[in-house]
């Protein structure tokens, strides 16, 4: 079988195809939420140590899985748009990483709304906590890099290149931070000596952390097309689109 | 090879030596950043030496981190930085004779400045001698990172403060051990593993930095 691999490399043809994908994940990403909400909400069980105040890890736990997780999808995005020097990877880096920073901040959140009651302080300089801080700095660094350089080709290679630069260091700052922490102090609680947790807990956090992918990439498609739309403005397929557009109405 | 090497490693020293004013303002603000410290905290000798091995490390962060800005930007600005895009010489090789010689003007007064701060803060003698050696090694990691900082920076609107974000977050680990470092050697520990680290992590930027910093070179000259 002929598959041509990069019919949807251009903009022009994924446009439609992103159009046409943004439902399905948007529905998935929805239906995903509520049964995740209802289970982590009505099913799962109270913790017996943590009272009802734990519920918050449900956002909390696949927000942070996701600010990690979209921080490493930009950058192979990045890399690969650096290395065809493509313009669609790298469209989908920047199209990414405001998701990724929002999830990194609703993590710092949820974290110091569940850290008040159970630790008794908002902030804790605990190294998880201080790398997901620094995961927030590297986003706002590739988000100001990129809308400080008016070149849009430029910016994106600029970015890409700070995003691989980031990847490579997220690892070493994350351990000299764990070794910062434990060389200062002991961890205050670690995950690893927490209760096992419940089946129905799990699944909770696994449907959520679904929603979160469906929802990042569903956001993310919609974020790419608007960018296709503005930089490609004065190409015919954009003109063809806006005239269809207006046609309908 | 070697020749163009030394010749553009001569010519940064050179030029730099004709603009002292650029070398001092790094070590004023060096000096003065570490001095407000205690007019802040309170003079008190025991506050101020336990602070003293990240408040330093913050300052000569800081104080090497306004220097970035004007690592190539005279070299972009007249041209001859393009003229080492497109020489024979491997890019990389070049590069980093520029930061070894933006080191020594800007990274290693800092370094020898630092034990007279450091006694102003009550330091005990060998935890003096372990800030320069954290010092000694830990800066050239700052300007081998900060290199990369400054090519993607090139010609950008606001770019002095942009370098801040994109450069001190790469900062950390450095901090980290630096400071830890004088801390372990005021606890009566050893500094060994701190330095260590730090050693292994300027080497590991010296391996992979000079080519980020080419290919961002490239990126902002094309």
């Amino acid at each position: 079988m002929n598959i041509n691999w990069f019919k949807y490399s251009s903009p022009q043809t994924f446009y439609p195809l992103a159009g046409r994908m943004i439902p399905w994940f948007a529905w998935a990403a929805s239906i995903f939420a509520v049964i995740g909400l209802y289970i982590s909400f009505f099913i799962a069980p109270t913790d017996f140590q943590q009272g009802e105040a734990y519920r918050i890890i449900f956002v909390h736990v696949p927000a942070a899985w996701m600010s990690m997780f979209i921080y490493m999808v930009m950058a192979g995005w990045a890399a690969l748009g650096l290395s065809l020097n493509a313009r669609l990877p790298a469209m989908m880096a920047q199209a990414l990483a405001p998701t990724g920073a929002i999830f990194t901040l609703l993590a710092l959140v949820t974290g110091s709304f569940w850290g008040k009651p159970m630790w008794g302080a908002w902030w804790v300089w605990d190294a998880r906590l201080t790398s997901e801080l620094i995961l927030l700095f590297l986003y706002l660094g590739f988000i100001a890099l990129q809308s400080s350089i008016d070149d849009p080709r430029k910016a994106d290679k600029a970015g890409a290149l700070l995003a691989l630069v980031g990847v490579v260091n997220v690892p070493i700052i994350y351990f000299s931070v764990k070794w910062w922490n434990t060389l200062h102090q002991g961890s205050t609680i670690s995950m690893g000596a927490a209760p096992k947790m419940v089946t129905t807990m799990l699944l909770g956090m696994l449907l959520m952390a679904l929603a979160f992918w469906m929802y990042t990439i569903a956001v993310a498609l919609m974020r790419v097309r608007c960018i296709m739309l503005e930089r490609e403005r004065a190409s015919d397929w954009v003109k063809e689109q806006a005239l269809s557009v207006g046609g309908n109405t | 090879m070697n020749r163009a090497w030394v010749t553009i490693f001569k010519r940064d020293i050179l030029l730099a030596l004709r603009r002292r004013s650029d070398v001092a303002t790094t070590l004023f603000f060096f000096l003065i950043v570490a001095s407000l410290f205690p007019l802040g905290i309170g003079p008190e000798p025991a506050v101020l030496s336990s602070i003293a091995p990240g408040v330093l490390w913050v300052a000569a962060l800081l104080a090497g981190m306004l220097s970035l800005t004007r690592m190539f930007a005279s070299d972009f600005s007249d041209g001859s930085l393009e003229q080492m895009l497109i020489a024979p010489q491997p890019l990389p090789m070049l590069v980093i004779a520029k930061v070894l010689a933006h080191w020594i003007v800007c990274g290693l007064p800092v370094v020898l400045l630092a034990p007279m701060i450091g006694l102003q803060y009550a330091l005990p003698n060998d935890a003096l001698l372990v800030l320069v050696l954290s010092l000694l090694l830990g800066t050239p990691a700052l300007s081998l990172i900060g290199a990369i900082g400054a090519a993607l920076t090139l010609g950008v609107r606001g770019s002095g403060l942009l370098i801040a974000l994109l450069v001190l977050p790469l900062y950390i680990p450095v901090l980290i051990f630096g400071a830890g470092a004088v801390a372990a050697s005021q606890h009566g520990m050893s500094p060994e593993a701190h330095l260590s680290l730090l050693a292994a992590f300027s080497l590991l930027s010296l391996v992979l930095a000079p080519f980020a910093t080419a290919a961002a070179l490239r990126i902002s000259v094309e």
